[in-house]
């Protein structure tokens, strides 16, 4: 019946044959109640007396508010109440701001200036959904409407429209000083003037709605204890009561979140955008009170995948190997954050995609203009410049006339290569899975390519090394709407200001600061851990020791590294580098890369290829241990010296190290 | 606030329609605007009366009541010819609950069942009596205030009608477009052949100069050559999200070669 | 404001609910009565996961006037199978997961239902088109279709 199909002969070496629940066929827990129709969705819970919520949404994509007359609205039949902007306790934030990434820039109900197309001013409630409609309809909004901007790149251009006052540049701040986010490893402009060749794309992606079958929405209601119940669509309970308790401003301890029931989401049910309004209700009336979209609603203000712009400019030799490649990205934010400023840095870790290149640069922005607020959507951040990468890979193939899936297995990453977030690449199986799609396809590859594997030739050479990286500092924040600089992004991807950093670095992240919190420090006595004198760690130290995630350890979404400033969430620590990086002293050596790769040398051996072991051979300068607690970086000295090349005290090494267990699980889920 | 008037006959149903208030048939369209609180009405008129549910066959024409359903035409053996379009639209539910009376009234780019009867040349007859070309009262349907009773549609020969529904999702999507072709011959060669685009402008809309290439050809590739050079004069198909209206124009002419030439 | 009365049979039970006027079936069973198992996902006739069985055939609830139920034998899954005994459908969705947030699989399972009742041996093609008005944003669709087939041919409807 399924179309899986498990190759358990990959890395069989790796991966205990014993397991109990993977690959086997199995009930859902939760699928008796979905057969049944019993699954309390959130819809699915009857309150007396429940009042129905209607948004009054703007229908331009830009205007000024003059003026909201509600009085014709408030005499309509069934109307209970009228909440307006000055209603919210606390009426600002930005999704992220529970983890300290972003600023506030988002009111949950507008009264100055709409941005989008269906934002609302108001809302309505009334005894019946029919009532609460009939209403809306009677509510005037006195608007003027203000040019507006729906392209990414008309939204960077000096003169371009204002979306997002927070942000007057039209694109969000990246580690405060930046309008984009960089990824700098090696020289992509001397890669580009040695190159056989230059390869440039342009990939544009239109937004995607999640259309889950249950539209997002909310129910909330006077509980005892002065709390309020709220049952939600929620993907993300814990952010739905955060924000509440934010935007409401009342503590958290009164407000009761039921979730988990979600009739399919996608990602488009995170940005809390009903409970605090349900809530609100609730509280203003003193009855239940639901809140949900409607189809339309969904389709209009419910949060897609957001539009991307992407332009890639690959170096090739005459036998097609990648040699550069240079990125200009745009996330198109719609009018507020959300979590586009969170996809950029996720995207940029993500760069230059599964391939060893040994020259990588990018500039990803982070846009906003006047569409729909864009979220989260099954991997986003990833999934649309895998698509720009692939078609990339493509035109190359044609451009090198080598045959396209060849073309990928010489350019894939293999276990132990540096990747351009100077982390070493383990687990690669990019290689096996090309030739397992070849065969299925009946695709002829070269003796070659079929006997590669990620196993061989990977973490040799150059291919181990963090090059000599130039750096530049262009894209200050503002300087682009001003003038100063080309409007052309991708302007300054080299030496810009003729800096360096020495080979070898430029993993380190040099600024961290401590936890926003005391709460955010783990306690060893809290988490089990025994120290190594065997003490169960009841008092807390300075710096506690390593912590292995457990399988499920599963951070917020953002997934802050736990050794960069929360400014810098994942992988952004060039960018953080290089706001204290000094001028390097000359280059102390030849780059460790060559301009011109040496040829392409068959990987394959003849004999089985060796299993390589997990750690990666000291040889590597893996970069960062990711398994050290939040609270240890700052200050701590121990590698603060930059005239050494980072050396960590153990191999890079994540997730879950048992004998039997398979080193693919994770330490972290991926979104 | 909302009221439902129901009444015994169309008649009678007829005399108490008026501004703010909007028939209601099988319900496909008109409860959607009820839901979504269309606030242009709020009395909604229906009626029980048993007449318009009828099909009557006649010699070379047949009679359809407004209020037979999509599901019964597929069951009608005197329909036998109209399955296909009826099958066209929707599930399975909503063909329990679409009418063929409201497929008239159903805006672009749904009204695929309309497309097909405008090519078997239907008339409509409204509820004072009065019959006119269906293409006539497409042409004026916005401003229609009365009641429709009935249609009636020439019964084609058998393999002489055809129609296809063109979407991109499969198997049921709403139209690119639909395209419904009647072609009667005489000794080889088509006369007084008839071709409706369904989706391709405000209403479905006969390709008269299609037709008219057509005459007296016949249907192999040469035949209907100048058909398909001329197949989207008069036809103003809009932009949607399903298409362009640059797509719909490039592919109308590829979608009736094949309908013509059953190179489905 | 007025109300009327309606009554029908909802699951073999007789059933008295009072409407307002425009209200649709599906608000009516949900709230009115307490039948939560039909959901509402697009209120405009087109997502199918509010369908339920009118008289023996599958109509969409939420653009169903609800006083048009008047007289009439309704039909939901809160009515299949009998408490711990489920129906033979219910069975095939869990075995061939044919659901995965679930929202869709009661209008699924009435489409089903209702292709079954009137054939209870049809083709793929067949129980293709009976779904064809019922969107699965999770599935696929494949491991529905599966189900469906895997209770086709085993004389649905005498047993459940």
């Amino acid at each position: 019946m399924s179309s899986v199909e498990f190759r358990k002969d990959l890395f069989a070496d790796e991966r205990s044959d014993d397991l109990k629940e993977i690959g086997k066929p199995t009930i859902r827990q939760d699928i008796r109640g979905h057969v049944t129709g019993r699954s309390p969705y959130y819809d699915d819970h009857l309150f007396d007396g429940l009042l129905h919520m209607r948004a009054v949404r703007a229908p331009h994509h830009h205007a000024r508010i003059r003026s909201v007359d509600t009085s014709a609205a408030e005499r309509m039949p069934g109307v209970k109440r009228v909440i307006l902007p000055r209603d919210v306790p606390h009426n600002i934030n930005t999704l992220l701001s529970l983890i300290s990434f972003g600023r506030d820039d988002e009111a949950l109900l507008q009264d100055k200036k709409i941005r989008y197309r269906g934002e609302p001013v108001a809302a309505i409630v009334a005894e019946t959904e029919r009532q609460a409609r009939d209403a809306v309809a009677a509510v005037k909004v006195d608007y003027e409407v203000l040019p507006h901007v729906l392209d990414v790149e008309e939204a960077i251009a000096p003169g371009a429209p204002v979306v997002n006052d927070e942000y007057p540049n039209n694109t969000f701040d990246y580690h405060d000083l930046y309008d984009h986010q960089k990824l700098r490893f090696g020289n992509v402009e001397a890669a580009f003037a040695s190159a056989d060749k230059i390869v440039e794309g342009s990939y544009r992606m239109s937004p995607i709605e999640q259309a889950p079958l249950e539209t997002c929405g909310a129910i909330a209601a006077p509980e005892t204890n002065d709390r309020y119940v709220c049952y939600t669509s929620t993907q993300a309970l814990f952010f739905s009561l955060g924000t509440t308790a934010k935007l409401l401003d009342m503590p958290s301890s009164r407000l009761h979140f039921i979730g988990g029931t979600v009739g399919g989401g996608f990602g488009g049910k995170v940005d809390s955008l009903h409970e605090p309004l349900a809530v609100l209700g609730a509280r203003l009336t003193g009855a239940p009170v639901k809140y949900c979209f409607d189809r339309a609603e969904e389709m209009q203000v419910g949060a897609p995948r957001g539009a991307e712009l992407w332009r890639i400019k690959d170096a090739i030799t005459n036998d097609g190997m990648i040699t550069a490649r240079q990125f200009t990205g745009f996330f198109d934010s719609g009018a507020y954050t959300r979590l586009s400023s969170y996809a950029v840095v996720k995207g940029t870790g993500h760069l230059p995609g599964p391939y060893t290149i040994p020259n990588v640069a990018s500039n990803v922005f982070c846009v906003f203009t006047n569409r729909t607020p864009a979220t989260a959507m099954r991997g986003f951040g990833i999934t649309g410049v895998d698509f720009a990468i692939e078609r990339q890979m493509d035109r190359v193939a044609e451009a090198a006339r080598v045959d396209p899936i060849e073309l990928r297995i010489k350019n894939a990453y293999r276990d132990g290569d540096m990747k351009a977030h100077r982390r070493v690449a383990k687990n690669t199986a990019l290689i096996e899975c090309c030739q397992v799609a070849a065969g299925k396809a009946r695709w002829q590859l070269s003796h070659e390519a079929a006997t590669a594997s990620s196993l061989v030739g990977g973490g040799i050479g150059w291919r181990a090394e963090i090059p000599e990286t130039a750096i530049d500092g262009v894209g200050k924040i503002g300087e682009r709407r001003a003038g100063n600089i080309p409007a052309e992004p991708a302007a300054g991807t080299s030496a810009g200001a003729g800096q360096t950093i020495a080979a070898g670095t430029g993993g380190e992240s040099e600024v961290a600061v401590p936890p926003q919190s005391d709460d955010m420090l783990i306690e060893p006595g809290r988490t089990g851990y025994r120290g190594p004198s065997g003490g169960n760690g009841a008092e807390r130290p300075a710096a506690p020791p390593s912590f292995t995630p457990s399988p499920s350890y599963q951070p917020p979404p953002s997934q802050p590294s736990y050794r960069q400033a929360p400014s810098t969430p994942t992988t952004a620590p060039l960018a953080a580098q290089q706001q204290t990086a000094t001028p390097a002293s000359p280059a102390p050596a030849a780059p460790t890369y060559q301009s011109e790769r040496p040829a392409y040398t068959n990987p394959y051996a003849s004999s089985p290829p060796s299993q390589p072991q997990p750690s990666a051979p000291a040889r590597h300068p893996a970069p960062q241990p990711t398994n050290t607690p939040a609270g240890t970086s700052s200050g701590s000295g121990s590698r603060a010296s930059s005239d050494k090349p980072y050396e960590p005290s153990e191999p890079f090494q994540r997730g879950v190290k048992k004998p039997g267990v398979s080193r693919f699980i994770s330490g972290t889920r991926r979104r | 606030m909302l009221t439902v008037d129901t009444y015994p006959t169309l008649a009678e149903a007829a005399q108490n329609i008026g501004p703010g208030s909007r028939f209601l048939g099988g319900g496909t369209i008109v409860m959607r605007s009820v839901n979504y609180g269309d606030q242009s009405f709020n009395r909604v008129v229906r009626t029980t009366d048993p007449a318009l549910k009828v099909i009557r066959a006649e010699s070379s024409r047949v009679t359809i009541g407004v209020a037979v359903r999509m599901a019964d035409v597929i069951a009608s053996s005197d329909l036998d010819f109209l399955m296909p379009a009826a099958r066209g639209v929707g599930g399975p539910a909503v063909r329990n609950m679409a009418t063929v009376g409201g497929n008239l009234f159903a805006a672009h780019p749904y009204g695929d069942f309309t497309t097909a009867l405008l090519a078997l040349d239907a008339t409509v007859r409204t509820s004072d009596g009065r019959e006119q070309l269906l293409e006539t009262f497409l042409a004026d349907r916005d401003r229609f205030a009365g009641l429709v009773e009935s249609i009636s549609v020439a019964r084609p020969m058998r393999g002489d009608f055809r129609f296809a529904k063109v979407s991109r999702v499969k198997p049921k999507g709403v139209s690119v477009l639909s395209v419904a072709a009647w072609l009667p011959k005489y000794s080889g060669r088509m006369q007084n052949a008839r071709v409706a685009f369904g989706a391709m402008g405000p209403t479905p809309l006969r390709a008269k100069a299609a037709e008219q290439a057509l005459e007296g050809a016949t249907l192999d590739d040469a035949g209907v050559a100048r058909a398909l050079d001329v197949a989207c004069e008069g036809l103003s198909p809009a932009d949607d999200a399903l298409a362009s209206a640059w797509y719909r124009r490039e592919v109308a002419p590829v979608h009736l070669k094949r309908l013509l030439l059953e190179r489905g | 404001m007025a109300k009327k009365p309606i009554q029908f049979t909802l699951n073999g039970s007789e059933t008295a609910v009072f409407v307002e006027g425009g209200a649709n079936l599906l608000d009516v069973l949900r709230r009115g009565v307490g039948d939560l198992t039909p959901k509402h996902g697009c209120s405009q006739g087109t997502c199918g996961t509010c369908t339920v069985i009118i008289d023996g055939e599958p109509h969409l609830s939420c653009i169903t006037l609800a006083e048009l139920a008047e007289g009439r034998t309704i039909e939901t899954t809160g009515g299949m199978g009998r408490g711990e005994v489920l129906d033979p459908l219910q069975t095939a969705f869990m075995e061939g997961f044919a659901a995965q947030c679930g929202y869709c699989s009661p209008g699924m399972l009435m489409a089903a239902k209702a292709l079954l009742d009137r054939n209870p041996n049809p083709t793929r093609d067949e129980v293709v088109e009976a779904i064809s008005g019922n969107l699965c944003r999770c599935t696929g669709y494949e491991p529905i279709i599966d189900a469906i087939l895997s209770v086709a041919g085993r004389g649905y409807g005498r047993t459940a």
